[in-house]
């Protein structure tokens, strides 16, 4: 009865709601203006200019049928597991380019792969909509796909897939809009995060230090950050111009970088509440798709739809550098572990390790 | 009948998000200068450690060739 008089009046309810919600972000943006009091590049005026350095094509990872989609290093440094357009998933041995293990998904368009932190599996998923985890045989005679784990189902594709700080856990994002948490052996939900208004398209995980969050980009040209206990979105950024295609968290975890398909790669600090650096360059015209830092968080490496590499000085937002060698998108990028390299996929069926 | 379902759960989005954007403005903030110094400083502090800055010699980085020779 209580919602049918409040129902007759929608149009009203409605109204005010908007107009609290427009009123409520325009005061949001006035306090974070207000300690907008210097730019980063400012900050980093005096600091030294970075001197030439030669990050060059080391090795090239032949095998991929068609457009390689994702990439994730193993926390051993030197293998590395990529998926496919066609569907394969390869786990590689980037010191020798050996492939040590293959695996041919049910459905093509493999978006996500992701590497156990144990060394001993792999996830990954894309059209099927599912997130999906094989155990690594040591016989190479094994067929992996007998063991296969369906983990995660959702309702559209998957964007993409991280294990938390075990195997025992799987974070993924979805283009039905949400990301989820899920346990690996029962494939039970454990918390949902809803928030996006349209496709999630990447994700990241604090590092370990810093706690229980993870930062999200989507269509919707927002970034959230969650927390992943409560599935509360507790910050989001809405600055960029068009689709996140990824999202970084700076090694310290007080900020996170984001690559857009509006050209422009954006660093925004957690505990300022805001953007503070934009990487961009009029000649620039192409999305960004992936984005990386090394291992100080001094250096961020941007993968973009114009088939190069961007390196970025994160202090004093400048380029440093345009890394040239794919032949088509670059469409994954990762620095490895310990920081000494970094691997790059793309749609010319190859991925390119850079040291 | 579907009307009024359909305006309620518009209703309810708005709440959403009106609820939301009140948890948002309540964080706490820093400053742009401090935490733009820490992160000048925790790159400064840690750019010796950074393979790909300073680069490292060869016979410590894996991908790189152990001597110069010209690979074609």
């Amino acid at each position: 009865m209580a919602s049918q008089e409040e129902s007759s009046q929608p149009s009203d309810t409605l109204t005010t709601l908007k107009t609290e919600s427009e009123t409520l972000k325009t005061k949001l943006e006035e306090e974070r203006a207000k300690l907008h009091d210097v730019e980063l590049h400012q900050v980093a005026e005096k600091i030294e200019a970075l001197g030439q350095f030669v990050i060059k094509n080391r090795r090239t990872l032949k095998g991929h049928g068609n457009k390689v989609l994702c990439m994730d290093w193993c926390k051993d440094k030197r293998r590395i597991v990529s998926s496919s357009q066609d569907g394969k998933v390869i786990v590689w041995d980037a010191f020798t380019t050996n492939k040590e293990h293959a695996v041919t998904m049910p459905c093509t368009w493999v978006m996500a792969c992701a590497y156990a932190p144990s060394g001993c599996a792999v996830a990954c998923g894309g059209l099927d909509n599912k997130c999906s985890v094989y155990p690594l045989s040591l016989d190479k005679n094994e067929n992996l796909a007998a063991k296969k784990k369906s983990v995660a189902m959702h309702t559209n594709y998957l964007s993409a897939c991280c294990f938390t700080n075990s195997d025992m856990q799987i974070l993924t994002s979805s283009g039905d809009g949400t990301c989820a948490l899920w346990d690996v052996e029962s494939g039970q939900m454990l918390q949902s995060f809803h928030g996006h208004a349209a496709d999630v398209l990447c994700l990241d995980l604090a590092p370990s230090e810093t706690g229980n969050t993870f930062v999200s980009g989507g269509c919707d040209k927002k970034a959230c950050v969650w927390d992943m206990r409560t599935g509360q979105c507790i910050q989001s950024f809405e600055t960029h111009e068009s689709d996140i295609n990824s999202v970084r968290y700076y090694p310290s975890g007080d900020a996170f970088a984001s690559g857009s398909d509006d050209a422009t790669c954006r660093l925004y600090d957690l505990r300022a509440d805001r953007e503070v650096a934009i990487y961009s360059k009029e000649s620039i015209i192409f999305g960004a798709s992936s984005v990386d830092f090394s291992f100080s968080g001094r250096l961020l490496f941007g993968g973009y739809n114009d088939y190069t590499i961007n390196v970025w000085d994160v202090l004093k937002g400048t380029r440093m550098s345009i890394l040239f060698g794919h032949e088509n998108r670059v469409s994954t990028l990762r620095v490895s572990p310990d920081g000494t390299a970094f691997c790059s996929g793309s749609w010319d069926n190859t991925l390119r390790i850079w040291a | 009948m579907s009307n009024n379902n359909a305006s309620s759960s518009s209703v309810a989005v708005a709440q959403r998000a009106v609820k939301q954007l009140r948890l948002e403005a309540k964080i706490r903030r820093i400053n742009v200068s401090q935490a733009a110094t820490d992160l000048k400083n925790f790159c400064l502090q840690n750019a010796h450690k950074d393979p790909l800055l300073v680069g490292v010699p060869s016979s410590d980085n894996p991908f790189r060739p152990p001597k110069s020779c010209g690979l074609l």
